[in-house]
């Protein structure tokens, strides 16, 4: 039976958390993808890649999250007359990215179509005795709980920072679906106004390299060097939670528990000192260094690369070296 | 206007989770307890709202009557009266959650319903949502900024998402989730701390605010059991000591491939 899957689309592409919805939705069942786009916007030979054989292209003007989970209600096959009944790992799903976004339309389509809904999975297969058996993450990761999800609709999303993308082994050909949806005035009180954000520049969600400064940064203004490397290196500043309760940066750029989770290639820990709700948020960096002047923080315990030093002394010194280069 | 947030006593977690020997739950014999950042700062928001605007903030949970040390914290923060729906302190399905918040909600006829984002601890992403389809009203999640224009009566409220901000412009009554950051919560003052103390907290068994018994068990969704992941343990290769790490530290940077 479809497994059907929500795809978030950044510049012309699959956003990388949908990537990775997608290949845990791939274990499922057959694929199809749904995208609040043009068929002509679509990354299609990407889709591909990850296994999709059917896209629904839906006519969205903006993101709205009831309008959303509505139009997706209604690609549920049998819904709202009668599910379809089938053995386990037979029955459809749906699976979105485990993002702000993704959580917010399946709890709509929780609610809409009265089925529970789990929230970032980081394993999902069929159950040997019916539904699904479910991997997911609690307190952002720090624990995990085994579930069995016995719905006749399984509606789950991918952890952001657990499930690794992986490409399809075999490729096939994608058929595209051009959807039309109706906004209800109830839906339109649920749209978004878009606009850029004050800040600007890369996300931190999704940065390939992130700068972390922690209460070792000792000020606003001590974060001068940690944003020269970062433009330095292409990434973006993150910091902990001592860094925006003191108010030396804005939330928006907390890393953990209680703000964004991170998936970069690099995360260069600066005066952090790694405690679990912090690690909370970027366990999913695949590479972590260190810059401490304590060689026994814990942060130590997460990183693949320490320098056991002042940061003060240090960035400004890795700053020259590589203008040197 | 009259203000409902709702909050969930949580264990306060340390430097590390323990399991009970079971594996069903945390280990609490060494924490405490608290409620997640998220929602301490919707009874913030909603203070300060009621300071602007006027009305009062009513604060409810849904837990065992241990859950009432949170109302307390939370009525010494300002909330004005506070409502314990009780439970054995078992855990409930997001669904029968909402509903037993939304039951609370519209006997109070409550303009505006906060709550966190998302519990710290099962982390459902869903309370809120449910919560606005049992009350029919709008639902906006994630929120770091709020505004209220008495004159129209309209709630801003505002987020972030991969750089772009959004704005979502609803009526009153309206379900808000926030985020930790919309504000700075204040600490309880000595006279907010004294009246917690003495506050009469109402008690309403669970099972008067759901029509059916059976919904307290979902079929649907069972949970075998919680666990530790795998520690990602690494252990860091030590680079060197302050400035003459830093010829080795350009290395080992060119060889995780992001040096321009
Ligand atoms: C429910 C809850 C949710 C939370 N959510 C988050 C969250 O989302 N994100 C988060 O980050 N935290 C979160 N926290 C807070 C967390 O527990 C820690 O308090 C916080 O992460 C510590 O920040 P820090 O590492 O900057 O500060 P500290 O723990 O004080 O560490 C500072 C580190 O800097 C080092 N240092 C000092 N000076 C220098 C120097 N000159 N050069 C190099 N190193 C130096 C020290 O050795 C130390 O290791 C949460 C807490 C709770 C209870």
């Amino acid at each position: 039976m479809t497994v059907f899957c929500l795809v978030e689309l950044e510049s012309g592409a699959v956003a990388d958390a949908s990537l990775r919805a997608l290949t845990l939705a791939r274990g499922l069942g057959p694929v199809a993808a749904v995208a609040f786009a043009p068929p002509a916007d679509l990354p299609v030979a990407e889709l591909a890649a990850y296994g999709v054989s059917d896209v629904y292209a839906v006519a969205a003007d903006g993101y709205a999250p009831r309008a959303w989970a509505w139009a997706i209600a209604n690609l549920v096959p049998g819904w709202p007359d009668a599910f379809p009944e089938g053995p386990a790992g037979r029955r459809p799903a749906v699976l979105a990215a485990g993002t702000d976004r993704g959580n917010e339309v399946l709890a709509h389509l929780g609610a809409i179509i009265g089925l529970p809904m789990a929230a970032n999975c980081v394993a999902a297969a069929p159950a040997p005795g019916g539904g699904l058996e479910l991997v997911r993450q609690r307190w952002a990761g720090l624990l995990l709980e085994d579930a069995v999800l016995d719905a006749p609709v399984a509606l789950l999303t991918a952890a952001t920072d657990a499930v690794a993308a992986v490409p399809a082994d075999a490729p096939g050909p994608v058929m595209v679906h051009a959807v039309k949806s109706e906004l209800s005035p109830a839906d339109l009180m649920m749209r978004a106004e878009e606009a850029p954000a004050a800040a600007g520049g890369a996300s931190l969600a999704t940065a390939r390299v992130v700068v972390g400064g922690g209460r070792g940064v000792g000020s606003a203004d001590g974060f001068a060097p940690l944003e020269e490397l970062a433009s330095l290196l292409g990434g973006v500043v993150g910091v902990s939670r001592v860094v925006t309760s003191e108010g030396w940066r804005p939330h928006t750029q907390q890393v953990g528990q209680t703000g964004t989770k991170i998936t970069p290639d690099l995360y260069l820990a600066c005066g952090i000192s790694g405690a679990i709700q912090h690690i909370a948020g970027c366990a999913g960096a695949k590479h972590i260094v260190a810059i401490n002047t304590d060689a026994s923080a814990p942060m130590m315990a997460r990183a693949d690369y320490a320098v056991i030093g002042d940061l003060h002394q240090v960035l400004p010194a890795l700053i020259e070296a590589l203008r040197a280069r | 206007m009259e203000i409902l947030v709702c909050v969930k006593r949580v264990p306060t977690v340390g430097g590390a989770i323990t399991l009970t020997a079971d594996g069903q739950a945390v280990d609490t014999r060494m924490s405490g307890f608290t409620i997640s950042p998220h929602e301490e700062c919707a009874v913030e928001e909603a203070v300060r709202l009621v300071e602007r605007h006027g009305g009062s903030v009513t604060v409810v949970t849904l837990g065992p009557v241990a859950a009432e040390e949170q109302l307390r914290f939370c009525l010494s923060l300002g909330a004005s009266t506070a409502v314990l729906v009780e439970t054995d302190g078992s855990e409930l399905s997001p669904f029968v959650t909402a509903a037993a918040l939304a039951s609370v909600a519209s006997a109070g006829g409550h303009d505006l319903v906060l709550l966190g984002n998302e519990a710290s601890d099962t982390g459902d992403y869903q309370v809120g949502i449910r919560m606005s389809y049992f009350l029919s009203q709008p639902v906006v999640t994630g929120i770091k900024a709020l505004d209220f224009a008495a004159e129209t009566s309209m709630l801003t409220a505002r987020r972030e998402y991969r750089g772009v901000s959004e704005t979502f412009r609803l009526p009153l009554p309206a379900v808000v989730t926030v985020k930790e950051g919309i504000n700075l919560p204040r600490y309880p003052s000595l006279p907010g701390r004294l009246r917690a103390k003495r506050a009469v907290i109402e008690r309403i068994p669970v099972l008067s605010t759901i029509d059916r018994p059976e919904l307290l068990t979902s079929p649907e969704f069972r949970v075998k059991g919680l666990r530790v992941p795998a520690a990602g343990k690494r252990s860091a290769v030590v680079l060197g000591s302050g400035v003459a790490a830093v010829p080795e530290l350009v290395r080992v940077l060119g060889e995780l491939g992001v040096l321009p």
